[in-house]
């Protein structure tokens, strides 16, 4: 007699808001979603096994182009595996100086993140306000390496050069106006009742099943566990910094914006302390010419802005590495988005997808 | 003859002609102060300040190949666009832009096409048949995303429409009719603009007609970030520019309405107070226009251009203009020119509502469906209904109307 069917519908990989080349097979019942499954891969250019033919110094450009929205925070995280693997000891002003660098990138990743996930929601202004405050912190990246998006900023044994004389003034010229340019983002979003509908409740993931599926970085912590690899496993001189980690407690898309907005917050009082007392002296470790690690492997982590963002590197003693493996974050939580979006409404998914902020190049590789 | 005829016709024809026209600069002013509202500079390339980007934009559109998906619906997709037009439009013929009418070529002319004794009904009617538009679209495109954004639209429209239809109730109930220039002439009598009265009212009435003109923060049938562009997806060239007009015309409609229904329409503020009589004085709304757009003018062009300064000084030219004007040096205080001043005032109105339009658009984010639907049925339509019942209960206590 009467039935009806499920829509199928295929979101991407062509699609304004799956963040990039992200497909995602969605089952509809009208509105409501019976069943998604993403699809990955658009995006693969095999870059681990690049690596395999590259001397150490050559692999760093490759991992800019990971998570291209937060290169430094990749750049940092190679590095620090081999120097890891080579026992080096990074002086403290580079130290302090990535740090300065990896928090600055990290806001500039939110900044992309907060002005695309209110677009999805709607809100379109809120991405030109964040777009303005970003365009402060790339204009401070090209005056420190050139670039504005694959910097290849840092070097294994600690950076290129110092920093460009009046640097530091900017960066605190902009730690000085960003808290009122974030009021306007919270005045437009944080107590918009329209916002509050789209965002509370949506996207639920309770603290169980986000340790199970691996989820780290903002995602996991808004879900209440505090697990940050910057207090966790210090990294880069994170340990002599004071920072609270914030903590969502519902583990909704709502509690996932509060939590990155805290870490806005977090990241410009790490790096006010960290201009405070920058240290004087070398930027860069002495480092042989030719970079032949000892055989052996190592894991480093670092706290990308998108989570824990992991680099496993083999060495035969060689110039070039036996095998290098990248621990993707935004492949690990994109896993949760099905579980996140199971019984919501065609809109919570692109407000999921954002609240994830996944990136494509990190997670096809 | 002339009148029974020749006079509609042209009427009708200035109205079509002109409302598209309009629409292009409507639609430039939404891009310039959406542009003001984020920092950023907007179209400046066509033209002085972007004054001639509506006229590439149009051309744009004409010059687009028009495609039609394969298996499409061939016949319901070319008529969709003409069907969402259409009513959009005709809506436009019981709206009156000023209340006198006036002598050219010795032939007495209306400042409206019709004044319909059920002019209200006629516009519900007419600006509900504009959702077939919507839903014939996205159904013959052959696309999910357009037959979502229908199906969207389509319960949207109809649950708006409603409320809609309860709020203007009230209206017609204080001024014991439905026709829209009845409705200016009580509020001239009563002596206030309805706003007053039915506070409830106008709010049902300007929240459910965003939503059903499917504008943000309701604009989930063309949701761009999850439907791509919802029900005309797959439209193109002079198709998809027909689905524009209808939406822009749709906006200044539903704009006039609320004008009329709630603000007096071409009435003054306080259109029965004589102290206030000098508000229908040409010099009044003349003057400040004049310095406003030379002050702007001046000001724009010594500090380069910038949309701010330009803005304060358009303001302080309105300032120095009002100034003048009341202090009326050349005794043109008599010099009343009603159909003048009805325009200014209307025109007035309708552009404060149709900015409050790009001013939503600036600031909220999108309902979702759910939320929208209990919007609808669980506040609005209580609420209107409830606004109608309470007008009634104290029309009856103060006994104003048998």
């Amino acid at each position: 007699m009467f039935h009806t069917e499920d829509m199928e519908i295929n979101m991407g990989p062509q699609h304004p808001s799956t963040h990039g080349v992200l497909r995602l097979k969605l089952q509809l019942d009208g509105e409501q979603i019976k069943d998604m499954r993403p699809v990955i891969g658009y995006l693969h250019r095999g870059v681990e096994k690049l690596c395999e033919h590259r001397t150490y110094a050559m692999i760093e450009p490759l991992t800019d182009r990971l998570d291209y929205v937060a290169a430094i925070s990749e750049n940092l995280g190679y590095c620090g595996a081999v120097e890891t693997l080579m026992g080096l000891q990074i002086p403290p002003r580079a130290q302090y100086i990535r740090v300065v660098l990896a928090e600055l990138q990290r806001i500039a990743s939110h900044l992309l993140w907060l002005g695309t996930h209110a677009l999805d929601l709607g809100a379109m202004t809120v991405f030109f306000y964040t777009f303005r405050e970003r365009e402060l912190i790339l204009d401070l990246f090209e005056a420190f390496c050139g670039a504005r998006l694959t910097y290849n900023s840092m070097r294994i044994g600690g950076l290129l050069e110092d920093v460009p004389r009046g640097w530091f003034d900017r960066v605190r010229h902009f730690l000085k106006i960003f808290p009122g340019r974030m009021q306007e983002y919270e005045d437009l979003l944080t107590v918009n009742r329209i916002f509050l509908g789209r965002t509370k409740g949506v996207g639920l993931l309770s603290a169980k099943d986000a340790i199970a599926y691996g989820v780290s970085g903002p995602p996991l912590r808004a879900s209440g566990v505090n697990y940050d690899v910057r207090k966790a496993l210090p990294y880069s001189s994170y340990d002599q910094f004071e920072f609270d980690v914030p903590l969502g407690s519902h583990g909704d898309t709502y509690d996932r914006y509060l939590v990155r907005m805290e870490e806005l917050r977090q990241s410009c009082r790490i790096i006010r302390q960290a201009l405070d007392r920058m240290p004087d002296g070398e930027v860069r470790a002495k480092v042989p010419k030719y970079i032949k690690p000892p055989a052996g492997e190592v894991y480093h982590v670092v706290e990308s802005p998108r989570g824990e963002q992991g680099f496993y590197i083999v060495s035969t003693g060689g110039e070039m590495p036996y095998r290098v493996r990248f621990r993707a974050p935004s492949f690990v939580n994109l896993q949760a988005l099905p579980v996140m979006c199971q019984g919501g409404l065609v809109a919570d998914v692109v407000a999921v997808i954002g609240s994830i902020d996944i990136v494509l190049g990190d997670c096809d590789r | 003859m002339m009148e029974q005829i020749v006079i509609p016709i042209l009427q009708v024809l200035i109205a079509v002609a002109v409302v598209p026209l309009l629409i292009l600069y409507l639609q430039l002013v939404e891009r310039k102060v959406l542009g003001f509202m984020q920092a950023r500079l907007a179209p400046r390339r066509v033209g002085w300040h972007g004054l001639l980007q509506p006229v590439a934009d149009a051309l744009k559109l004409l010059t687009k190949e028009d495609t039609i998906p394969a298996r499409a619906d061939r016949f319901l997709f070319t008529l969709a666009p003409i069907v969402a037009v259409a009513p959009a439009l005709a809506a436009l013929a019981v709206i009156p832009i000023a209340g006198t009418p006036f002598t050219v070529f010795g032939y007495e002319v209306k400042p409206w096409i019709s004044d319909l004794n059920i002019g209200v009904v006629y516009l519900l009617a007419v600006s509900s048949l504009g959702i077939y538009g919507t839903i014939l679209g996205g159904w013959s495109s052959n696309s999910k995303y357009s037959l979502l954004g229908a199906l969207r639209s389509s319960a949207q429209m109809i649950s708006y429409e409603v409320p809609l239809g309860f709020a203007l109730i009230g209206v017609m109930m204080l001024a014991g009719s439905a026709s829209m220039v009845r409705i200016v002439e009580a509020q001239r009598s009563s002596g206030w603009w309805f706003v007053v009265p039915q506070i409830l009212g106008f709010f049902c009435y300007f929240v459910s007609a965003v939503a059903e003109t499917n504008r943000v923060p309701f604009d989930l049938p063309e949701a761009e970030s999850e439907l791509v562009a919802g029900f005309h997806t797959e439209y193109s060239g002079m198709k998809f520019a027909l689905f524009f007009l209808a939406e822009y015309t749709n906006m200044i409609v539903v704009s006039s309405i609320v004008t009329i229904a709630f603000f007096g329409g071409w009435l003054r503020p306080f259109p029965n107070a004589e102290a206030l009589a000098w508000l229908e004085n040409g010099w009044v709304f003349f003057t400040p226009l004049v310095l406003a757009a030379f002050l702007g003018w001046l000001v724009g062009k010594r500090l380069g251009g910038n949309l701010m300064p330009m803005l304060i000084g358009g303001a302080l030219g309105a300032l120095l203009g009002f100034g003048i004007a009341v202090a009326d040096p050349g005794g043109l205080a008599s010099m009343r020119l009603p159909l003048l001043s009805g325009i200014f005032w209307f025109t007035l109105k309708v552009s404060f509502f149709l900015f409050a339009y790009i001013w939503f658009r600036g600031t909220y984010p999108r309902y979702r469906y759910d939320q929208l639907m209990q919007l609808g049925w669980k506040r609005l339509i209580p609420l209107s209904i409830g606004n109608v019942l309470l007008t009634g209960l104290v029309m009856l206590l103060l006994d104003r109307r048998a």
